[in-house]
């Protein structure tokens, strides 16, 4: 076992990956040498060889497609996007060919690759670098969309994710890439896809959350505590196909529900989740379901982040409202 | 057998690295005012770099993109503009941008994380920087298309990078640019890196400039440190687009000086001697080198130079300094034409988000919420 940061999680679960399956190849813009402008790819190249770890032309559509291609051969491409906002012109190639290879050809050919960019704001980044797109993939059929909270959850889900045979785009929030270290037994153990994780038991309300919006909400959900409410923190973690299992359970027993990500709110994930407490947990509720999000906005340059944020006030409020229905 | 096709890439030489000629100069040229004007944007862009990278190590601007080493492509290319053609630059393009009347003030509002400073005082239609890499060059195309449909004399001037040319939208535009005739000229920054990825490793192409050729329009390389090369040659390539003969792409071989971004360090990826030895063809030593030759420049007029550009670097960011943070109604005031009445709601939760954040940084006495 050894303390590491998200991003090394990272790093350790690729190696860890390339060294279990010779299929899997790392691909993207300077993923070799450089090791990947956030370092998640560090000393890969140097590991595993020019063959196993590609620096392509600067291009993601083609880089992409490339994936579909190599994925159909056999071979387990997981490619890096820089950063989020560079991620739109995979859409075309996952809307039209990742997401619906398999259905085409009726299982004739598979696309078992993972898309991975680091993802979200809060680290005060340049425009286009600080964006939340996930709605935009987990809303393509056939796709899985994961989002990590955590270095060991890094680590288990990108393992499964790698070794899953469907496209997985792999969402990293890049703003608690190196917060904070956690315990990770290299060991290959993965994590279950399509399984959200409680990390907080309570009886009063229910957390809904991922990525660098857990830290917040356990923050969060620590305070109120101090002032005698307990809350459950549901970590999603897979966000299509989505685990409605979980959060129903938490939401039957708590009567409560607070959904907090970063994404602006029309159409996102906080969106289906509260139509699936409206269409299947209604009768639960003791509050409305609140959502706390982003705006319906360009994501704000780094002077106006802080607003655009969800931060904990925020969250503590939308709780704090929600309990005023007894 | 036929030969059915064939091509040439010329490439441009005028001043050598050590200030004397490789070939005549052109007219314009002759007048060594039009050379200082010319070494004076560079030397002011080189000073505004400088300090934006200074400004960042210091925590008083985010990431940024220094143009070191490159001045003479962006100089060199707004030189050859008219006020009234439209530029659509990439993120390092900052040498064009002054000359055309951005101000650095502006500049550093962009960077310092403000997206007022996109909203400048100067070329009211030229394209705001673009980050994402390539995907301004068929915005070239619209606005060209837009001049062609309306019969007017102006071009779309749009710089992209060695490592763009490896995108889709780039190869896109110049296909469409080629097709219509469109008025635009493209120019390649190839400054040798797209991050740790050398130029190499985008093309097996000899050039960059042969790109033009299966898009049915001329392909040319000039020496991008070469600043009077680079106005002489995207100068013809425009007025060649204003008198309606269609587009051009020009390729200026220069080199990324600088780390990447003040995010990056390229100590990573290439070699310390590599780039020492880069430094002895940097364009503003050159220009310096072959003015002092002419007799048009000297120590003393160098020192007025210098002290005259580093005053209005500080004055602009003592403006920049000072400038009171956005209101955070900005983010939201401009998305739409009209604020669809459905957000409403929104904008006075950002109001209220935001009167929450300021006070709780007056209380806790921290930046952060
Ligand atoms: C579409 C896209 N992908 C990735 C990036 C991250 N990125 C920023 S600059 C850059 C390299 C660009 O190289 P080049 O076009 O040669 O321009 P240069 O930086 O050398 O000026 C990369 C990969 C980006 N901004 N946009
Ligand atoms: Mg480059």
């Amino acid at each position: 076992m050894s303390a590491l940061t998200l991003v090394e999680a990272v790093r350790t679960a690729l190696a860890r990956a390339m060294e279990e399956d010779p299929t899997v190849l790392v691909l993207g813009e300077d993923v070799g040498k450089d090791g990947g402008v956030f370092r998640a790819t560090e000393g890969l190249f140097e590991r595993f060889g020019p063959e196993r770890v590609l620096d392509t032309p600067l291009s993601e559509a083609l880089f992409t497609g490339l994936a579909v291609g190599l994925g159909a051969q056999g071979f387990r491409p997981v490619v890096e996007f820089q950063f989020d906002g560079f991620m739109y012109p995979a859409l075309d190639q996952l809307v039209n060919h990742a997401g619906r290879l398999r259905a085409r050809t009726r299982g004739r050919l598979g696309c078992p690759i993972v898309l991975r960019a680091p993802y979200g704001g809060g680290i005060r980044a340049p425009e286009h670098h600080s964006e939340s797109p996930e709605a935009f993939f987990a809303h393509v059929p056939g796709v899985r969309t994961v989002i990590p909270s955590s270095p060991a959850k890094a680590y288990g889900l990108l393992l499964a994710a790698i070794r899953d045979p469907d496209p997985v785009v792999f969402l990293e929030p890049k703003r608690i890439y190196r917060a904070f270290r956690e315990e990770v037994a290299d060991d290959g153990t993965a994590l279950p896809l399509d399984r959200a994780f409680l990390l907080r038991e309570g009886r009063d309300l229910t957390l809904v959350a991922w990525g660098a919006m857990i830290p917040l909400c356990l923050k969060a959900a620590e305070r109120l505590a101090e002032e005698g409410v307990s809350a459950e923190l549901v970590d999603v973690a897979t966000l299509k196909p989505l685990d409605t299992g979980t959060i129903l359970d938490s939401v039957a027993k708590t009567g409560r529900c607070v959904i907090v990500h970063e994404a602006p709110p029309s159409y996102g994930p906080g969106a289906e989740i509260a139509a699936l407490l409206a269409s299947e947990g209604l009768f639960s509720l003791l509050a409305p379901v609140a959502r706390v999000t982003g705006f319906d906005v360009p994501t704000p340059l780094p002077k106006l982040e802080d607003v655009f944020l969800p931060a904990l006030a925020d969250v503590l409020a939308a709780c704090r409202a929600a309990l005023v229905h007894r | 057998m036929v030969e059915i096709a064939s091509f040439r890439i010329e490439r441009v030489e005028i001043l050598r690295a050590d200030g004397t000629l490789a070939a005549p100069l052109p007219a314009w040229a002759e007048d060594p005012s039009e050379l200082v004007r010319l070494y004076r944007a560079m030397v002011l862009t080189r000073l505004y770099d400088t300090k934006a990278v200074n400004l960042q190590r210091t925590g008083r601007l985010g990431t940024v993109a220094s143009s070191l080493g490159q001045e003479a492509v962006a100089v060199g290319t707004a030189a050859a503009m008219r006020p009234e053609d439209v530029f659509l630059p990439s993120f390092r393009e900052q040498g064009a941008m002054l000359w055309r009347g951005v101000r650095i003030e502006e500049l550093l509002t962009f960077w310092g994380g403000d997206e007022r400073g996109s909203n400048w005082s100067g070329p009211r239609e030229d394209f705001p920087i673009c980050v994402p890499v390539g995907t301004h060059a068929p915005h070239a195309a619209g606005v060209a298309t837009a001049f062609k449909l309306r019969r007017e004399p102006r071009v779309a001037v749009c710089v992209v990078g060695d490592g763009a040319t490896s995108k889709g939208d780039v190869y896109e535009a110049w296909n469409l640019a080629g097709v219509w005739r469109l008025p635009m000229v493209t120019v390649v920054a190839n400054n040798q890196w797209a991050i740790s990825v050398p130029r190499s490793a985008q093309t097996a192409a000899t050039t960059l400039a042969q790109k033009a050729i299966a898009c049915g329009m001329p392909g040319i390389q000039v020496d991008g440190n070469d600043v009077i090369a680079v106005r002489e040659v995207v100068s013809r390539a425009i007025e060649r687009a204003r008198s309606g003969e269609g587009p051009a792409i020009v390729e200026a071989t220069t080199y990324r000086l600088s780390d990447h971004t003040t995010a990056d360090d390229a100590r990573r990826y290439r070699d310390d001697a590599e780039v020492s030895a880069r430094w002895k063809e940097e364009p503003i030593a050159r220009l310096r080198a072959f003015l002092v030759g002419r007799g048009a420049w000297d120590k003393d007029r160098e020192e007025k130079l210098l002290a005259e550009c580093t005053r209005e670097v500080d004055r602009a960011v003592e403006a920049y300094l000072a400038r009171t943070p956005p209101p955070a109604s900005e983010m939201i005031d401009h998305v739409f034409a009209v604020l669809p009445r459905a957000m409403a709601g929104q904008r006075a939760a950002i109001l209220r988000r935001a009167a929450e954040r300021a006070e709780a940084r007056a209380e806790n006495g921290s930046g952060r919420p």
